[in-house]
């Protein structure tokens, strides 16, 4: 096995918690009744297309990308239009989605379901980015941006190499895990189409080193593919966020404020890679995902294939049920998820995992004085100082901040995770920089 | 029916850190020479060790409860090793009352007159230490002579000086490096290690201090830099006069394990409080404290300069957070 490698400044290591490591993806059964919000990519929502009372197939688009940043929409399910309403969705807003009573499962003409491998990859680069385009593809680790957006590489720059992010450093997740241990070869061919969409000639796949199997499994397969290598990386929280992935992979620093292009990279999730190939091969649209269902409390934490829509409350049913002394839910890991409000919402493309915290875990301790000890500038990946800058959004001092360089902040949390005094660092720091962004739009 | 779920920004997990295990880890760090100080001042360093640290309490206890009103803190241990700190910084035999008002004037004026824990820019145990050796100068260097547990008295002084006083006296009077080392009180190189010698009590054994700093090294209550650095420009700059001078300039390692250079560099000079942010900063930080310590030492008034050193660098802090920033990721972009 290659050397382990890894990000240089800062980091922390969480207790991993990966309980649903060995629990194989399972298909879902469908909801009655689904939700599928329309702002399920960064950028603009995409714009409905049917009405009340349309009966749509599975795999039909039901919603469209019009803006540059923005992604197209299909239905989940087979059924009839009931409503397009505002509804709570996973952020704890009451935003436009389309409910579908949900029938028997059709699916839209001209996609394949089948399961055969097909390994040929007969498209050319602008019909690769036009099929993954009009298939809705977003990234699937968490930030949903439009893929096909990211495969244009803008004029002037050039991309080198492709990073798949295989990291999965949040605890307890293992969605892309399984992922990779049972759809390796799948994920390898969208891996060969992403690179051929991008003219690239290597592409990496990192995986955190907690994940022999997946590293394993995928050396052996990737001996098949010319030009993509497994990269084994340490343990080490945030290794799957961008920037420190690609300092990792090429030990290459993409400057504050730019992109990974800047430095010759394109990255994306395994996850995303996967769908890429069912976009392309199979012209299937991104209507499913495969969602964590875990936590210390959890009778069977588990790993299922959810289409989009379907309610939280059903993952929580197959994975036997919410445990009593449940006192948060969270969309996503313990580090950078979300907390959610009800089993209600759906799950959205971007929903990597459901994690129920027991009530002695989700309450915060009562913050104490700062002590001064600058752990969390120790710990900072970006090479922040947090504490400084959460002094100076108490004080709303924000421009001093912005030169502080706030809005590097990647929010990865290491800094509250790490503070022994407590401090809701973090809270601070989003508060930072949502003003700060304010203050830079403003003087556009 | 909503369930009542609790709803906060991430992260939704800690990493189980806490001001009082940081505390409490300085005071587990001490104890190596706590035992050392026992063992050769036996009971006196037990009155010491709890004058100091009772009075620390009570006077963090009695501020906050009836000049701040607000909560006590007492239990978080930063009292505890503020007291720890001072009893280390004395001889054993200074008399209670001094103590005590050295306590009041660490806990009262240092700490607690800026805002209490977090909020000091010196390191308190300091400012009381050096209030008492200039309020009270003849109690504070008359310094009782080591005498082991179960060992045979080996002399009938009840107190003598420190190798560093020695030495000072010496080159003062003009004598030579040789002649100093030749006299009787000098104490031998192995009990200069193991602290079989004069001094304050916690500033005998460079063994114990060592250990403990080890300790909260591999426990990451304090970085590595500061200590070293300050260690490592007294025995660079100390070691280039010897070289000039072997006469007139003693050998470096005797300036490490005399005096309070290591109490000073492990426990004083990494207050996490009152030392800089950054481990460029702390480097910075860390040389100064050296320099003036061995300037004072070579040249100064006083036989002994960490305690001034330490306060002077800690003066320079917040200029030294403002000027070294941590390495940004992204700013200086390495590439292949």
């Amino acid at each position: 096995m290659k050397s382990l490698k890894t990000f240089t400044i800062g980091g922390v290591h969480p207790e991993e918690n990966k309980r649903s490591a060995n629990a194989p993806i399972q298909q879902l059964s469908f909801p009655k009744q689904a939700i599928v919000p329309l702002g399920q990519n960064l950028g603009a929502p995409s714009k409905p297309i049917v009405k009340r009372g349309d009966e749509i197939k599975t795999g039909q688009l039901i919603a469209k990308g019009e803006s540059f940043i923005s992604a197209n929409l299909h239905s989940p399910f087979t059924g009839k239009v009931l409503k397009i309403d505002d509804l709570l969705d996973s952020s704890g807003y009451r935003r436009p989605a389309v409910v579908i009573e949900v029938g028997d499962d059709v699916w839209e003409e001209g996609i394949d379901t089948s399961a055969a491998l097909k390994r040929e990859i007969s498209d050319d680069k602008q019909s690769i980015i036009d099929k993954i385009k009009a298939n809705g593809i977003v990234g699937l680790g968490g930030a949903t941006f439009p893929t096909h957006v990211k495969l244009m590489v803008p004029d002037g720059k050039k991309a080198e190499f492709l990073i798949i992010n295989g990291v999965e450093c949040e605890p307890y997740l293992t969605s892309d895990h399984r992922l990779m241990l049972e759809k390796g070869e799948e994920m390898l061919i969208g891996i060969k189409i992403l690179m051929k969409a991008l003219s690239v000639d290597q592409a990496i796949v990192g995986i955190e080193n907690n994940k022999a199997d997946a590293i394993k499994h995928l050396t052996e397969l990737a001996q098949k593919y010319e030009g993509i290598s497994i990269q084994p990386l340490k343990v080490k929280y945030p290794q799957g966020g961008e920037k420190q992935l690609i300092k990792a992979a090429v030990n290459r620093e993409v400057p504050s404020g730019k992109l990974p292009i800047e430095v010759g990279c394109v990255v994306t999730n395994v996850g995303t890679a996967f769908a890429v190939y069912e976009a392309v091969q199979k012209n299937k649209p991104l209507i499913e995902r495969v969602v964590t269902v875990t936590g210390k409390a959890v009778r069977k934490p588990s790993n299922f294939m959810v289409r989009v829509g379907t309610p939280v409350q059903m993952l929580l049913d197959a994975a036997e049920g919410l445990p009593e002394n449940t006192g948060k839910m969270i969309n996503g890991g313990p580090m950078m998820g979300k907390a959610i409000m009800s089993a209600e919402v759906p799950v959205v493309k971007g929903t990597s995992g459901i994690l129920l915290m027991k009530k002695e875990e989700s309450r915060r301790k009562t913050p104490q004085t700062c002590i001064r000890c600058s752990k969390c500038t120790t710990v900072c990946p970006m090479g922040l100082e947090p504490f400084l800058l959460a002094k100076m959004s108490r004080l709303e001092r924000y421009e001093e901040s912005e030169k502080e360089r706030i809005m590097d902040c990647i929010e990865c949390g290491s800094c509250q995770f790490t503070c022994p005094s407590h401090l809701p660092l973090l809270d601070y720091l989003r508060l930072g920089k949502q003003r700060v962004g304010q203050l830079i739009r403003s003087r556009k | 029916m909503m369930n009542q779920f609790t709803i906060s920004g991430s992260p939704h997990v800690h990493g189980e850190e806490s001001v009082s295990k940081v505390m409490y880890t300085v005071v587990l760090a001490l104890v190596p020479a706590v035992l050392v100080s026992s063992y050769f001042f036996g009971l006196d360093a037990v009155r010491v060790l709890l004058i100091a640290v009772l009075s620390c309490l009570f006077f963090e206890w009695a501020i906050q409860k009836y000049i701040i009103k607000g909560p006590i803190t007492i239990t978080d241990g930063s009292a505890v090793v503020a007291g720890l700190l001072l009893a280390f910084n004395v001889p054993a035999n200074l008399p209670w009352w001094i103590l005590v008002i050295g306590a009041l004037v660490t806990i009262g004026i240092a700490k607690m007159s800026f805002g209490g824990l977090g909020k000091n820019p010196f390191n308190p145990a300091l400012v009381g230490r050096v209030f008492m050796l200039i309020s009270f100068p003849v109690q504070m260097t008359s310094w009782p002579v080591a005498k082991p547990l179960f060992a045979d008295a080996v002399t009938d002084a009840v107190t003598g000086p420190t190798a560093l006083g020695l030495l000072k006296e010496g080159i003062d009077a003009g004598k030579t490096v040789e002649q100093i080392l030749s006299d009787p009180n000098m104490p031998a190189y192995l009990d200069r290690l193991t602290g079989n010698m004069s001094g304050s009590l916690g500033e005998m054994s460079a063994i114990a201090l060592l250990l403990g700093g080890l300790f909260m090294i591999w426990r990451k209550v304090i970085d590595w830099q500061v200590p070293f650095s300050i260690i490592f420009t007294v025995f660079a700059f100390a070691g280039i006069f010897h070289l000039i001078d072997p006469t007139y300039y003693i050998d470096p390692t005797f300036h490490l394990f005399t005096g309070g250079l290591m109490l000073g560099a492990i426990y004083m000079a990494t207050d996490m409080v009152s030392s800089p942010m950054t481990i460029t900063g702390k480097w910075i930080y860390g040389i100064g404290i050296g320099l003036i310590t061995i300037i004072i030492r070579l040249w100064g008034a006083y036989p002994e300069g960490i305690s001034f050193a330490i306060l002077i660098m800690n003066a320079f802090v917040p200029l030294i957070n403002n000027s070294f920033k941590p390495r940004r990721f992204g700013v200086k972009a390495v590439s292949k």
